[in-house]
């Protein structure tokens, strides 16, 4: 409404996001949080037992993390927040109000983070030269990076489990408990042998790389398993905290049965995938603490695939407990404040919106045959109309034709017979109640009924839509 | 005024107060653009002395030697841009967010191609030995990381003029008519000049506290050393007399303002012209003298950067400003009108359940 609307018609928005930031808290959680006091911990091993072959071993695992997390690490967490600002300006600008010294501080860590990490990896061969007391102020240093690795991390979780369950600062608007929300500790407390255990497969394979076959590679195998074994029951318990406190952190954004039964279905799924990944994960640490010879690499995947289902699954569950909502009972996953519904309702979306998204020429095609000019330029305008209700209200999360998109659920619920307005708007006026985790309708009937104008329309005309990145946006003149 | 759009604000107050964002903003932004300087210009050098190392071996050394400062600039200059990006984002929202959605595919590019250029410059970096039979690959490796640093702050640019006026933001149709609006092919010659500028000064920091084992394994002496860092410096700095104006005339005017503007950029042209001349007289210093006024002409440069900065800030409230205003009074009477409404549907003036 506010802003030009980007918009990706083929693979939808949220893949922008969902890419971006999945790569991002793999490298975070693989190759920082986890994998920093770990290098750091074989760093100490080595100058314990006195063997630099741990040393030269830590040392490569630290440079391969270095250079990920310097590149694409640290470039996918400033993409995830540019791909936000452009599906949704209004969340993120939001949550950057509330959120601003959160960030700030997580930013000044950052700087921490990577000034730590450049001295860690830069300094390591001169410092392990000059001696025993360099040596030990070098694996400080490692461990120092490691916790501010994990400092940033937990910052950025409150903002995450803001955006799920706001809690008490809908009422009071502090930072404070914006930050402290209800999923905060659980969620924390599960990301942590997350990452912890995600290092220790990482390392597993990276060390069959970085070794000879020969009892070294025997003992680090062994080593860096009993490291992650130590970690996976954790996953289990504090995966299980989580999965306890979401219910009552989501139930007041679906307050229905059917909301809660489909929840209850993703919920299962993750317990099956948990269980699943930490039984993959202790299986083969087995393997590698007690016949590590016989461990190949590709069994190594298995382990570090199904991390990476199970982060995947629990970025989508986390997904879907804040929906209807994109900022739990503040604002919907459309971009609208729940408090503008009254408004929005009674005069519509369009009486508000600065900008219209023109109708490109494909967009125009396929109107009904037999009809007048004079009748053809009407129903073209009710398009246009119906195209910007549609793209103020649904866009956010619908594609025309592609990902999720609304001729695709059509399809599925109305089959060949014509989508007429009467059809979809009838439906789409009371979907909030069948679908709980679908925003209600926010404009008036009107608009309800422009949409299913449009709608029609989408089943006779394929074409994509642009987004204001290509086509750009029309002003729309204030009323007089 | 029709046709210029006035959208609403986000309506939440501003995390702090307006100078401690906007002091946020300038101050790390400055030095974000400055270790941006380091990192693009040491790329073009390392790319200019690796062309002349295929005749003349040391320079080869010499571009290895500058190389090795490209990824920890990088590493730098990234971590100080997030705090200026918080700040833009809470002082300009509406103006910022607008401009990254009509240019978004470009502007969403910037994370793919920085990935890209960062993995190419450790590779070109770390595997350097290993690529001597591969000469001409190797320098294909930074040739590419040249041109791509040298687009991304085109489109950045792009995105930050295009906020300052909204009487274009319905006219737009993508990046390149982005593109094509006055001021930005002018203030992105500015800036790409300002790369080996910075990066000369760099160079002559680096060289001058280098001890004589490492400066001897390169091949040149210190003294030339420096002096190119300088040759660097000074050139592109003269070429900014002829562009740094060219910039300026080309500013979209704005009422009431254009003295203020020029003082603050009269008085860095005043201030440039005492450093180049500084510049030039160390250039021609004998070997025992060279680099005596390099503190002075860091100092120089670094009030050259402020008043720059402070000049832009001067321009960008000034260009907004008015607008601003008019986006405040639409988003107080929204608010007011979503209160009404709710309270038309609610006795306590809460928000209702949406229906």
């Amino acid at each position: 409404m506010d802003f030009p609307i980007f918009h990706l018609d083929i693979l939808g928005n949220r893949w922008l996001i969902a890419t971006i930031a999945i790569i991002h808290v793999l490298v975070n959680h693989g190759l920082a949080v986890g994998m920093m006091p770990l290098v750091a911990a074989m760093e100490w091993y080595g100058q314990k037992k006195g063997d630099s072959r741990w040393d030269a071993l830590a040392y490569r695992i630290l440079f391969v993390s270095f250079l990920v997390t310097t590149t694409v690490g640290a470039l996918t967490g400033v993409g995830i927040w540019l791909s936000v600002s452009l599906v949704n300006p209004y969340s993120i600008g939001s949550l950057i109000r509330v959120f601003f010294w959160a960030w700030f501080t997580e930013w000044l860590v950052f700087i921490t983070e990577v000034c730590l990490i450049l001295a860690y990896t830069l300094s390591w061969k001169k410092w392990s030269a000059r001696g025993p007391e360099y040596k030990t102020k070098h694996i400080k240093l490692g461990f120092a990076l490691g916790f501010f690795s994990w400092v940033t991390m937990a910052i950025i979780v409150a903002i995450l489990g803001f955006m799920m369950d706001p809690g008490n600062w809908l009422a009071d608007r502090s930072f404070w408990t914006g930050v402290m929300n209800p999923l905060y500790l659980p969620q924390l407390a599960f990301r942590t042998p997350l990452a912890a255990s995600l290092a220790g497969t990482v390392a597993m394979f990276l060390i069959l790389f970085f070794t000879k076959k020969d009892g070294f590679r025997l003992e680090a195998l062994r080593s860096v398993g009993l490291w992650t074994l130590f970690f996976a029951p954790f996953i289990l318990i504090t995966g299980w905290w989580y999965y306890s406190s979401v219910p009552e952190a989501m139930k007041d954004n679906l307050g229905v049965s059917l909301g809660t039964l489909q929840f209850a279905d993703w919920q299962d799924k993750f317990l099956r995938i948990a269980l699943f990944t930490v039984v993959t994960i202790l299986g083969v640490v087995q393997v590698a603490i007690w016949r590590p010879h016989r461990l190949p690499k590709i069994a190594l995947i298995v382990p570090f695939a199904s991390i990476l289902w199970m982060t995947g699954h629990f970025e989508r569950v986390r997904e879907f407990i804040r929906k209807p909502y994109i900022i739990g009972q503040y604002m919907y996953a459309n971009g609208l404040r729940a408090e503008d519904y009254a408004l929005l309702q009674r005069d519509g979306v369009l009486a508000y919106a600065t900008y219209s998204n023109p109708l490109s020429e494909d967009e125009q095609s396929g109107l009904p045959e037999g009809l007048t000019p004079a009748e053809q330029a009407a129903l073209l305008v009710e398009i246009q109309q119906g195209k910007d209700v549609f793209m103020d209200t649904c866009s956010r999360c619908h594609t025309s034709h592609g990902v999720n998109g609304m001729s695709v659920h059509l399809q599925r619920m109305f089959g060949d017979q014509q989508w007429t307005p009467e059809l979809t708007a009838g439906y789409i006026e009371n979907m909030h109640y069948a679908q709980p985790f679908m925003p209600p309708f926010p404009g008036n009937k009107e608009e309800l009924w422009l949409l299913g104008v449009y709608l029609e329309h989408l089943q006779h005309n394929k074409a994509t839509i642009p987004g204001s990145q290509s086509a750009g946006v029309i002003v729309n003149r204030p009323p007089q | 005024m029709s046709d210029i759009p006035v959208p609403r604000d986000i309506p939440l107050p501003l995390p702090a107060s307006e100078p401690v964002l906007v002091t946020v903003l300038i101050v790390f932004f400055l030095m974000h653009i400055a270790f941006v300087n380091f990192m693009v210009g040491g790329t073009f050098m390392t790319l200019w002395y690796q062309l002349r190392g295929l005749k003349e071996k040391r320079y080869d050394a010499l571009a290895h030697e500058i190389a090795g400062t490209i990824t920890a600039n990088k590493s730098i200059a990234v971590v100080l841009g997030v705090g200026p990006l918080l700040a833009i984002n809470t002082l300009y929202t509406v103006y910022f967010y607008t401009a990254n959605a009509l240019t978004g595919t470009f502007w969403i590019s910037i994370i793919p191609l920085v990935i890209v250029a960062f993995v190419l410059t450790y590779i070109h970096k770390y595997l350097w030995k290993q690529m001597e039979t591969w000469k001409v690959f190797h320098i294909g490796l930074i040739a590419t990381v040249s041109l791509i640093f040298s687009f991304i702050p085109l489109i950045f640019l792009t995105n930050v003029n295009l906020m300052l006026f909204p009487e274009k933001w319905g006219t737009v149709q993508g990046f390149f008519s982005a593109l094509a609006l006055p001021n930005v092919m002018p203030r992105y010659a500015h800036f790409i000049l300002a790369c080996p500028a910075m990066a000369g000064l760099l160079i002559v920091w680096l060289f001058r506290r280098r001890d004589d084992a490492d400066i001897a394994s390169i091949g040149f002496t210190r003294e030339e050393l420096v002096r190119k860092g300088y040759q660097w410096a000074f050139w592109p700095t003269a070429a900014q007399f002829i562009i740094g104006p060219l910039a300026l005339i080309t500013l979209p005017p704005i009422q009431n303002l254009q003295s203020t503007v020029l003082g603050v950029f009269a008085l860095s042209i005043l201030v440039s012209l005492w450093m180049s001349r500084l510049m030039f007289v160390e250039m021609r210093r004998p070997a025992e003298t060279i680099g005596k006024s390099f503190a002075s002409i860091c100092i120089l440069m670094l009030v050259i950067v402020v008043l720059m900065g402070a000049g832009r800030h001067i321009y960008r409230e000034a260009a907004v400003g008015p607008h601003r205003e008019l986006v405040r009074s639409k988003t107080k009477e929204y608010m007011e009108k979503v209160g009404a409404a709710n309270k038309a549907l609610t006795p306590d003036g809460a928000a209702g359940a949406p229906q």
